[in-house]
């Protein structure tokens, strides 16, 4: 799955409250056993949910955080941003289909539909699209 | 690679808030509570540093406006060997 977000060029970072110490351990006890070699991107530490209270997702009550991701651009702007509760995990197509629709809005000035796939009809949005949106884009 | 020294309590940096008075708006008071920062699409990033485990490389801090210029995904997890 990496390798996907790699061709993209996106840099993936994860981070959760446990300490580097435990990441390590997770890593060599668990992960590498469900990805060969390991997951290669740093895996961050939020001592004291700092970093995720500012986030959104620092849940005080548990002293978690919890499952949220962001998709920031290459200007440092917060495009998207994802939060569930803790029982339902996420969908990485979903996540790597939205950054392929942000890449391509950033690299064309083109807008993407719902259920937008690479390859997929986009809008030039404007005046003369204005009610006319179901003669070019047919869900 | 060089042996890492780490000891048990590492400070991380945190969250990189706006410095103190920053931007004063003229002949205005400072506002009595604290604006809570809080990331929002559409808005630039609130950079933090953390401390990290990264393979093959050991322990280092990393912050999140190293990686500015790419596209990032950044993702919270409530804990390392949790289930879903």
């Amino acid at each position: 799955m990496n390798k996907d977000f790699e061709k993209l060029g996106v840099q993936v970072l994860s981070m959760s409250t446990d300490s580097r110490f435990v990441h390590k351990v997770w890593q060599a006890e668990e992960l590498a056993k469900m990805v060969k070699g390991g997951v290669p991107f740093p895996m961050l530490e939020d001592a004291g949910g700092q970093v995720g209270a500012v986030y959104g997702v620092y849940d005080e009550a548990a002293g978690v955080d919890i499952r949220g991701r962001f998709i920031i651009d290459p200007d440092f702007v917060v495009r998207a941003m994802e939060v569930l509760t803790p029982e339902v995990g996420r969908n990485p197509n979903e996540l790597l289909r939205q950054v392929k629709a942000f890449q391509h809005v950033a690299a064309t000035g083109e807008v993407t539909p719902s259920g937008w796939e690479p390859g997929g009809t986009t809008l030039d949005p404007g005046p003369d699209l204005v009610g006319k949106v179901w003669e070019v884009w047919k869900p | 690679m060089a042996k890492q020294k780490d000891g048990c309590v590492k400070p991380a940096g945190g969250p990189v808030l706006p410095a103190e008075g920053a931007a004063p708006v003229s002949g205005h008071p400072a506002p009595a509570e604290e604006v809570k920062m809080q990331a929002r699409v559409g808005r630039e990033a609130i950079d933090f540093e953390a401390n990290a485990y990264v393979e093959g490389k050991g322990f280092l801090p990393v912050k999140l406006s190293d990686y500015k210029g790419k596209w990032i995904v950044l993702c919270f997890y409530p804990g390392d060997f949790t289930f879903v």
